[in-house]
């Protein structure tokens, strides 16, 4: 069973849904990076998505770019980036670890090297923003290969052949944007997502995970009551990194989002396997 | 998608899944527009009559020794680029998509004029994006896109020029595409753009190709043009492409040496990569951090370029050669003492080119040049940098 399903299952078992808790990887350095990330399993996450910095990040607001520009400001390469993947790793062998990034930040390895570099290191899974369903093929394929899930955005404008291609190409689970535009905590989600959870589930994708706007327990509580399997909370995290918080404080936002994960009617039906 | 929408290798999709509809929906608009004879008789008509086409094909009359250079003379073009055609295209069908409000990126400010003269002309609300050092070196430009009602939102992220417009206005789409157009200016971006907005300039090359027929009885020895994103150089090869006999070059900026970092020679320097919506060639580093171009020309400052170019490239039917800054703003000021004509600072690089092919080849050739826009947005910069 791999480290999503396992999670999903545990997760379905206690009745809850699943917090998925986002930081770019390097930001505001390396070495702090990595203790903001131990803070995010110490608050209860249950599963870890890690940005790899780049550029010209076009699916990104303003909290997660500058979050990338301050990690590449400190001078955090791939390289180093696949290191905190791997000591992360190391210090905590259950929890589900996601890769975000794009398109480039693959090419630039090669799409197998990159994926293959990715599983080494102890990822589970690999989320490429620039890199919608009908350009998938190799990079599923690539993931296949390499023994990591490739996780696919579905939106709720996405037409139904393109939500067979998410469940026909990636696995672990569905990244599902909660609004449209870019990520950012500054706009809510809007939810009018239970015909998408619905396709999705009827076609056979991966358990749906909402993101884009998660910022508070309402949101958390609300998404799961939508129908989600989990959510995921990325630039109010990020937020806290950028006023210099301190770990203690990242991790009792992240208890405080949890415990709204609790006794919430979420989708059981997706946490009950998919691979 | 209808199309595969690669050349060779590079193009493709490479977007937000959630953008993806708002591209099927304008191929499938760009599609049916071509097929539709009302469409091109309002473009066509838009086009002579607004707009000012044919632009003239204006031969340098002290300029290039035996050579015999041409000028195709899209400065004289409404708003003073040949950015105006397609934006009149595009705009049109925005307007059957039902759009009610275009956004644009803008480098030098030329392509965020004529989408704002299209926004007055069909009454859309249009919002520009423009790089803050850019905004800084084409002043005028802004103004007259202000003038023309247009909101220009200054970008401050990243290089601050038209690579970080591009990234704002994919991000504003992302938000937006429900009554929003994103009027993307040049033959980069993810497909249908890169095909559309060729089909929509190729009427450059198609008149030059008639004109210089006409007055020289032959084929151009090469067609030059200056490449940013390279829209105005797909436009005037694209009926080139079949005579195998013309060269084709492209010009890009080579800033300040083509063997540093201060450059936007991207077909030259650049290595295969995916930005902006396409693969394409760009100038990044081992990790695919993209790097930041220089150019005296915000018009040629973007480190990726148009996926056609580097197909044209690899295929060997094109080739790309630098103009640095120095020896563009003396083709910029011999233009001007010896032909009366103001060129942009980016076209400049074309004319520059030229001239050195006419001091080269023994064999006096005729050399067509797309002069791709008037200099006036460079007046200040020009001042300045001539001052000293």
């Amino acid at each position: 069973m791999t480290r999503y399903a396992a999670m999903f299952d545990r997760c379905a078992r206690r009745g809850e849904g699943a917090f998925g808790a986002f930081l770019m990887l390097g930001d505001p350095d390396a070495s702090t990076s990595a203790t903001y990330l131990d803070a995010l399993v110490a608050g209860g996450a249950d599963m870890v998505e890690l940005g790899i910095p780049f550029s010209d990040p076009v699916a990104d607001g303003p909290v997660v770019q500058a979050a990338a520009v301050r990690a590449l400001k400190a001078g955090v390469r791939t390289a180093d980036c696949l290191a905190m993947i791997a000591d992360f790793r190391a210090r905590h062998p259950e929890i589900p670890v996601g890769i975000l990034t794009y398109a480039n930040i693959v090419a630039a390895r090669g799409v197998e090297a990159f994926t293959q570099q990715l599983a080494e290191a102890g990822a589970d899974s690999l989320l490429i923003a620039d890199v919608p369903t009908i350009e998938a093929g190799p990079y599923a394929e690539a993931a296949r290969a390499a023994g990591i899930d490739l996780v696919m955005i579905a939106a709720p404008n996405t037409p139904e052949p393109a939500l067979r291609r998410i469940a026909e190409l990636s696995s672990g689970y569905t990244y599902c944007v909660a609004r449209d535009g870019v990520t950012g905590a500054d706009r809510a989600p809007t939810l009018r997502h239970a015909p998408l959870f619905d396709a999705l589930a009827r076609l056979g994708a991966p358990p749906p995970v909402l993101g884009f706007g998660i910022g508070t327990a309402a949101h958390v509580r609300d998404t799961l009551e939508a129908g989600a399997a989990g959510v995921v909370c990325g630039s109010a995290l990020v937020r806290l990194v950028e006023a210099g918080a301190s770990p203690q404080a990242v991790s009792s936002f992240v208890s405080e989002l949890k415990a709204a994960t609790r006794g919430t009617t979420q989708n059981l039906a997706f946490a009950a396997e998919k691979r | 998608m209808r199309l595969n929408g690669r050349f060779g290798r590079f193009g493709g999709v490479y977007v937000p899944e959630i953008l993806v509809p708002a591209l099927e929906q304008l191929e499938a608009a760009f599609l049916d527009a071509q097929g539709d004879e009302s469409f091109r008789a309002e473009l066509d008509g838009l086009l002579s009559t607004y707009a000012g086409r044919p632009t003239p094909l204006t031969r340098c009359r002290n300029l290039g020794g035996r050579a015999r250079i041409y000028l195709k003379r899209e400065d004289l073009l409404h708003g003073g680029a040949h950015k105006t055609n397609q934006v009149l295209a595009q705009a049109l069908l925005a307007k059957r998509m039902g759009k009610t409000r275009l956004i644009a990126e803008t480098g030098a400010g030329q392509h965020g004029v004529a989408t704002a003269m299209a926004g007055a002309l069909f009454g859309f609300e249009t919002r520009i994006y423009m790089g803050a050092d850019d905004i800084e070196r084409q002043q005028l430009n802004v103004f007259r896109m202000e003038l023309m009602g247009a909101e220009v939102v200054p970008v401050t992220a990243g290089s601050r020029t038209l690579k970080d417009a591009v990234n704002e206005a994919l991000r504003d789409w992302t938000a937006s595409y429900a009554d929003t157009h994103y009027l993307l200016g040049t033959v980069a971006g993810p497909h249908p753009f890169p095909l559309m907005v060729r089909e929509y300039q190729r009427v450059i090359g198609k008149e030059a190709r008639e004109q210089i027929l006409e007055v020289e009885g032959r084929l151009p020895d090469a067609v030059i043009a200056c490449v940013g994103g390279g829209s105005n150089a797909i436009g005037i090869f694209s009926d080139f492409i079949g005579d195998d006999d013309v060269e084709l070059i492209g010009v890009e900026a080579a800033g300040k040496g083509i063997d540093g970092n201060e450059h936007g020679a991207t077909l030259q320097r650049g290595r295969p990569g995916i930005l902006h919506g396409a693969e394409t060639l760009l100038l990044q580093d081992e990790d695919g951090q993209v790097d930041d171009t220089w150019s005296i020309s915000a018009g040629l400052d973007y480190p990726a370029v148009g996926p056609e170019h580097a197909h044209l490239q690899n295929i060997g039917r094109a080739s790309y050669v630098g103009v640095e800054d120095q020896a563009a703003l003396d083709a910029f000021v011999a233009l001007a003492r010896s032909e009366g004509v103001i060129a942009a600072f980016e076209s400049s690089h074309a004319v520059a080119h030229a001239l050195r092919l006419a001091e080269e080849r023994g064999d006096n050739p005729i050399l067509l040049v797309s002069l791709s826009g008037r200099g006036d947005k460079d007046m200040a910069s020009a001042q300045r940098l001539l001052a000293r």
